[in-house]
This record gives C-alpha cells, sequence and structure tokens, in this order.
C-alpha cells in the first residue's frame, strides 16, 4: 500500500484545514478528500514507509501493510509513541507477536534549550569556535593544527 | 499564466532546507544574528520535525570522535575518511567538521536524545566513531532546538516551501524562488547570504524494486537533488560527482548492517559459506595502497561482495545466526544471565530497524526471520548522491582560515565558488563521513561563517523584476501546459504534447541504470555507453520543457525530476572524464579497469555556466 488510511477510524481531522497526516509526511502523499472526510495516500509508490503518519495519527486511524512487490503478506508492526517511549507490536506471517518498547527523549516535549545550557562561551565572530564551544566540546580549546 | 499570488519575504540569512545541517545552521546562525541585529530565515519542502534523511529517526550516530577521551584525534577521523575514499578528499573539511562534531553530540544529547551509556556512565560505541542511540525521534529533538533558536532570536520558518532556483545579482547570490505546495503560492526570499542543505539525490538510477518498494530507497526518495541544482544553476564549482554511494544493507528494505557487522562483529558469507574478504583478499592488492589499511575502505568491501555476486555465487548472507550465539555464548554456563543477554540482544537487533528502517522489521516479521536462528541476505543497492556518508559529490566549499591551504580558501567556510552562497551536508562536497552528526556541526560552522559574510557584505543585493517573472513563469509552466492540453485526451496521464513527472523520472532512472553503471548494469560502464547516456539525457533535457503537471504535488515533482536529471548529467560527464576505476564497489570503468595514481590522483571539479559543462582536474593537497 504502504501507508493506508483505517475508514472506520479516520475522521479527516474534523475537517480542519490540513490534517495530522498531510502535516507531518516528508513526501506530500497525504491527501484529505473533503467530501468523505477521510485521509489518502496518493501515491504508496512513493512511501518510504517512515511511519510519521501512523505515529501521529490522533485516531490510530494509519496503518502500513508491507510493499506488495517483496513482502510476503500477514506480518504487521504498529507503533504507540508516547512522550517518552515507543511501544512496538511486532505480528510476523506465523502469528507470532513481540512486543517492544523503547526510549525516544529524556527532556519534556518542546523543553530544547538551543545552546545546551553551555551559554555564551566564544563572542569572538573571528574565532573558529562556534558560540558555546570550547566548553561545549569538553575540552579547553579548539583542536587545529600547525601550518 | 497560472494565477499564483507571489509572496515576498526579505531577510539577511537565508537557509534552504530543514534537515540535519539547516537545523545547525539555524543554531548557530540565528545566536550571532541576533547578537548583530540581522535576521534569519528557513524554507522547508516538508514540516521540520520530520524532514530530511532522518525524517524516520536513526539508531546510531556515525560521527563522534571523542576527542575528550584520549583516544582518538581529528587527525586520525582524517586519516579514516582520506583511506575509505582512496584517496580523494578534502582534509581541511574533514578535520573542520571533526573538532566541531562532539560538541553538536554533546548538545544533541542536552536537548533530549537518548544515547546509550555503559555502566561508568560512558557512551557505547559501536564501533570506533559510531555511538548507539535510541533515536526514533533524533531529528524531532533536533529540530526542536533549532526552531527554538530561531523564534526565540527573531527569525523564521516556513515550511511546504519547496525552493526550485537561486536568485542572481551578477555572480552573487541574492535569494531563491519556490512555490509552496499547500496553495497557489510563488515564493520570492531575498537574502544577502543563502545556505543551500537540500539534500542529495536518490531515484536518478533505477531501484532494484519497481513496484510498491520504488519508495523504499536507502535515501529518502524526497532528497531529489535540489542542492546540486540549485548549486550548479547558481554557478558554483562541484566537485566529487562521479563518487555515488552504494550501500550494501539487508536486501530489499535496505536495514542497516553497521551494528551487525561493528556491535555484534557477525561475519558475511554467500551460498557456499565462503567469506568473500578472506577469500579475495589477494583482490585488494591490485587497489594500491587503500587495499590494505583497516578498516577496509567500504567500496572496496563491496567490490569483494559484488565478486562473489558476479561468479553467481550468491545470495550473500549475513551471519546473524551465528554473531548472536557467539556473544551469548559468553553466558553459557549461567543459565538466568543467558537468558537476559539473548533477549537484550533480540531487542537491540530490532531496535536497529525500529528506529530508521521499519520495512525491514516488516520484512523479517513477513517472513518469519527471527535473527538469533537464521540469516538474512544483504546486497548492494541502487546508487545514491550523498556528500554525508559514503559518497563524496557537493559542491566545492572554502576551507577554514587556520587549516585550508590557501588553494583551499577563500575568505568563509563552507561558501562555495558563488559569493555568499554556502553548503552544508549533502550540497558540499569532498567531506564525505560526516553523516547525521557532522552534517550538523558543518552547518554551525556554516551558519557562523554567513553571519561573519554579511556583516562584510552588508547590502541587499539587487534583485531585477524582470529575472523574478522570468523564473515564476518557468517554474509554473507544466501548470499552464497541462491547463492549455490537458482536455485534448480522455487520459490526464497520456498526451501527445506533454510527459507527467513520473514517466520522465523512469525515462531517466532507465537510462542511468543501463548506461551509467547501475544494478542492471552490474555497476559497470564504459566510454561508448556514457556517451549514450548523454546523448539521451539531451532528448531528456528538451523534453522536460514539455513537462505537465495537473496540481501542485505535481509541480513539485516535475521539478524534482529536473533536478535529478542534472544530478545525472553532472555524474555521467564526471565519470566519463575520469579515466580509471577507482572506487570499484561504486562503479567500474570496463575500459580503465585499474587504478592510476599516476595521472588521476586528483579531484574532478566541474561547473555549468552558460549552458555550457566545464570539467577539470584539481590538485588534492594534504595538510596532514
Amino acid at each position: 500500500m504502504p501507508s493506508y488510511v483505517i475508514m472506520e477510524k479516520c475522521d479527516g481531522c474534523k475537517g480542519q484545514d490540513k490534517t495530522a497526516c498531510m502535516y507531518i509526511c516528508p513526501n506530500d502523499l497525504m491527501v484529505l478528500d473533503k467530501e468523505k472526510m477521510k485521509a489518502w495516500n496518493r501515491a504508496p509508490e512513493m512511501c518510504w514507509e517512515c511511519y510519521n503518519c501512523v505515529k501521529i495519527c490522533p485516531q490510530q486511524a494509519m496503518d502500513v501493510r508491507g510493499y506488495a512487490d517483496f513482502v510476503p503478506m500477514g506480518a504487521s508492526v504498529v507503533p504507540l509513541r508516547g512522550s517518552e517511549d515507543i511501544m512496538w507490536t511486532v505480528k510476523f506471517r506465523s502469528g507470532m507477536v513481540k512486543r517492544f518498547k523503547f526510549p525516544i527523549r529524556t527532556t519534556p516535549e518542546g523543553s530544547a534549550v538551543p545552546d545546551g545550557g553551555y551559554g555564551e562561551v566564544t563572542t569572538d565572530l573571528a574565532s573558529q569556535c562556534l558560540y558555546n564551544e570550547p566548553a561545549a566540546l569538553r575540552l579547553d580549546a579548539l583542536p587545529t593544527i600547525k601550518k | 499564466m497560472a494565477n499564483f499570488e507571489t509572496v515576498e519575504i526579505t531577510t539577511d540569512i537565508l537557509i534552504c532546507g530543514g534537515g540535519m545541517a539547516a537545523c545547525g545552521a539555524a543554531v548557530e546562525a540565528a545566536y550571532w544574528a541576533n547578537k548583530n541585529g540581522l535576521k534569519v530565515t528557513l524554507v522547508d519542502k516538508a514540516a521540520m520535525d520530520r524532514s530530511g534523511a532522518v525524517a524516520m529517526g536513526l539508531s546510531a550516530i556515525n560521527q563522534y570522535v571523542d576527542i575528550n577521551s584520549g583516544n582518538n584525534t581529528c587527525e586520525d577521523y582524517v586519516n579514516y575518511v582520506r583511506n575509505d575514499l582512496m584517496g580523494i578528499t578534502r582534509e581541511d573539511l574533514v578535520y573542520d567538521i571533526a573538532r566541531h562534531v562532539d560538541s553538536t553530540v554533546h548538545l544533541f544529547e542536552k536537548w533530549g536524545l537518548p544515547i546509550w551509556k555503559d555502566e561508568k556512565g560512558n557512551y557505547v560505541h559501536e564501533g570506533r566513531w559510531q555511538l548507539m542511540i535510541n533515536g526514533e525521534s533524533y531529528k524531532v529533538v533536533v529540530s526542536e532546538a533549532a526552531k527554538n533558536a530561531l523564534t526565540q532570536q527573531g527569525g523564521e520558518y516556513f515550511e511546504r516551501v519547496f525552493i526550485t532556483e537561486p536568485l542572481m545579482d551578477g555572480g552573487r547570490i541574492a535569494g531563491a524562488v519556490g512555490f509552496s505546495t499547500r496553495e497557489n503560492k510563488f515564493y520570492v526570499f531575498k537574502a544577502k547570504a543563502v545556505l543551500a542543505a537540500m539534500g542529495g539525490a536518490v531515484h536518478v538510477f533505477k531501484p532494484r524494486s519497481a513496484g510498491e518498494g520504488l519508495g523504499r530507497a536507502w535515501y529518502p526518495p524526497w532528497n531529489s537533488g535540489s542542492s546540486l541544482y540549485f548549486t550548479l544553476m547558481a554557478g558554483a564549482e562541484q566537485t566529487c560527482q562521479e563518487v555515488r554511494f552504494i550501500p550494501v544493507r539487508f536486501k530489499d528494505a535496505y536495514g542497516p548492517v553497521g551494528a551487525w557487522f561493528l556491535l555484534f562483529k557477525s561475519r558475511a558469507t554467500n551460498a557456499y559459506g565462503g567469506e568473500y574478504m578472506v577469500e579475495r583478499k589477494d583482490e585488494l592488492e591490485k587497489w594500491g595502497s587503500y587495499g590494505k589499511v583497516k578498516p577496509i575502505p567500504a567500496n572496496l568491501r563491496n567490490w569483494l561482495g559484488m565478486l562473489d555476486e558476479f561468479e553467481g555465487k550468491g545470495p550473500i548472507y549475513m551471519r546473524t545466526e551465528e554473531a548472536i550465539a557467539k556473544i551469548a555464548d559468553q553466558f553459557k554456563d549461567d543459565p538466568k544471565e543467558y537468558k537476559k543477554k539473548m533477549k537484550e540482544l533480540e531487542a537491540e537487533a530490532w531496535e536497529d530497524f525500529l528506529d530508521m528502517t521499519i520495512s525491514q522489521a516488516i520484512l523479517w516479521a513477513g517472513t518469519n526471520v527471527q535473527p538469533e536462528e537464521k540469516p538474512s541476505e544483504i546486497a548492494a543497492a541502487e546508487p545514491y548522491f550523498i556528500g554525508s556518508h559514503s559518497g563524496a559529490s557537493g559542491a566545492w566549499v572554502s576551507g577554514p582560515k587556520d587549516l585550508a591551504p590557501k588553494e583551499y580558501f577563500w575568505g568563509y567556510e563552507y561558501m562555495s565558488t558563488v559569493k555568499g552562497l554556502f553548503c552544508a551536508g549533502d550540497a558540499s562536497g569532498a567531506s564525505s563521513h560526516k553523516f547525521s552528526s557532522g552534517s550538523h556541526a558543518e552547518g554551525r560552522a556554516a551558519g557562523k561563517a554567513m553571519v561573519r559574510f554579511v556583516l562584510d557584505n552588508n547590502t541587499l543585493p539587487n534583485v531585477d523584476a524582470g529575472q523574478v517573472a522570468k523564473l515564476k513563469e518557468k517554474i509554473l509552466r507544466p501548470i499552464d501546459l497541462f491547463e492549455k492540453d490537458g482536455k485534448v485526451t480522455s487520459d490526464p496521464d497520456i498526451n501527445p504534447e506533454f510527459m507527467k513527472p513520473k514517466m520522465f523520472m523512469f525515462r531517466l532512472q532507465k537510462l542511468m541504470d543501463e548506461y551509467a553503471g547501475g544494478v542492471t548494469a552490474g555497476f559497470k560502464t564504459n566510454k561508448a555507453k556514457l556517451e549514450r547516456a548523454l546523448q539521451l539525457i539531451g532528448w531528456l533535457k528538451e523534453d522536460s520543457e514539455k513537462l505537465a503537471a495537473s496540481d501542485l504535488h505535481e509541480l513539485m515533482r516535475c521539478h524534482e525530476n529536473i533536478q535529478r536529471m542534472y544530478q545525472a548529467e553532472a555524474h555521467v560527464r564526471t565519470i566519463l572524464f575520469r579515466e580509471e576505476t577507482r572506487w570499484p564497489g561504486y562503479y567500474f570503468r570496463s575500459d580503465f579497469p585499474a587504478l592510476d595514481e599516476a595521472n588521476w590522483k586528483c579531484f574532478v571539479n566541474c561547473a555549468f555556466k552558460n549552458g555550457q559543462w566545464e570539467m577539470k582536474k584539481v590538485p588534492i593537497i594534504s595538510i596532514l
């Protein structure tokens, strides 16, 4: 398919000007059919299976079906992404199921401070040091060579 | 002409792209710009949280020099990269990225990227230069810092605006133009300095999968050669356009092999159990000093495996079952510990895919593969253009003042040969092995240099209204063409007056595959084939005037494929010019089947000026 929309669950993000899947797809593949109020993938053969639409969908209305030209049918890999972890459920063609949970970030969403807390260390525009170096390097000085 | 509103934005610094390099540039440039009363604007084709090559996530950071530990130096990194690229590398650039990359990684950690730690609190290395991460949200975290830097310091960012052409003021860059992929708007960005950081190129060559799996390239399908096209059209000199990258990955879904080879120490064997890295050791003697170094260059490792395939000894297998058994064997006397270790290894193996190539997890599940039970096939993918990984194609840029020989220095690090046009990530050439972290570090260094450039050249370049009008007409032409002739036939895709971008892309992929050494041709080519490729590209170029688009999405595809076409031509002309075989596992010139250090240990640079290609050799100057 590869990413596809489950008719029963998709609510077209309630008719806002763009759906979550349209917003996030890096390849501009998702489109909202405003008459049906359902999203759809307009070019499955250009889908990277990055799963960003699946992870972001507020209704869990998206899934991925492996590329039909080389993946035997019956398997599924389903994520559930929270603010700190992601849970994966991997279902094999044989029916076997495996579950994995991995951390995704160590800080609250939105909290990334651009200078990383290292502050302004170098204020000279002519220096080869970037503004939080050498402190952010955990070195006393930026390496260089003798010419 | 189609009715598109023109939106004009004036800024001091324009960052084109939203991936790792662009995010690095945003963080550093925003700080210096704010201090100096300048404005930074970033424009991304997609949504920054999930744009670029790291959109899906990554399971490792491939460049961390770890200078602080005392185990490695920047010199060590330069030596490693130079050898991997068979001697063709800009040591000044590789050194510069290496000396900044550790601070980039430390920032990532502070921003919230989970990096694996051992019981002593040290980073877990996958290999000498690689760190293991829980990288599902790698890009989300990095883009968050970039967006915060921009919005907190007077800058702004645009999403879903596709940059297509540079704006010029004579020989100086003056900005960029493009269009929204969401509404009928034509964007004109006027700037004093511009960064090209719009990624590498995929789908120039025909992929192995041509059905639904067409999109499952190793590198993402949205990277269409925007950087190359943009900088080429601005007149910037290019380098290493012959150095394509062919990754050997798990077959079909292209899952990563790094953790298997480096962390789990897996072997790769052929159908008969033979290990090509051992059985074909003598072949390495043919490739000069580069065949003697450790680690063996990526393209030579590819080459030995390809020789097995050419001789019909495939499939090639990654011996996952053997590797896991070997590791777990250390715990065989302690059943509890053994069980725990097996569980841990299983989770690590699956996370490696789930973080960055989920398709490979689906393929394993679909074929009932449990890596601890049976091996999995690996294979060489189709060629890609990527200045950041183990390829090297990109623009020719200035090095930093304290490192670059005078021949490689023209005032501002990472500035191309066009005044005010900077490049980073996949856009800048001859500085391979920067990967995600090094691209971000390079972007930061470029971001600072751009502010310095603007303060030294603090005038807004002139933008001739006629130039903008002409570009608008050119960019919207596919829409106009479809409007004019689209109703003549009953099928909107089949029309004698125009062609749609999808078939245009297939035409390019077919000719590159067959004549320029793609998968079908066993990565081999020669002069006659390359000349035929140029003839076919010539006709394709003429027909690019007849591309038609029924909507904004197709308009984007039209321009992406024009970009791919120029990437193809730059590549074909460069491999034609270099009369030797230097990277046999990337491409093989059958008419010049050997390394020729006497004549070709040099860069090949090219430029496209007034409709003409200029090719030249450029000497390699070592700084170590």
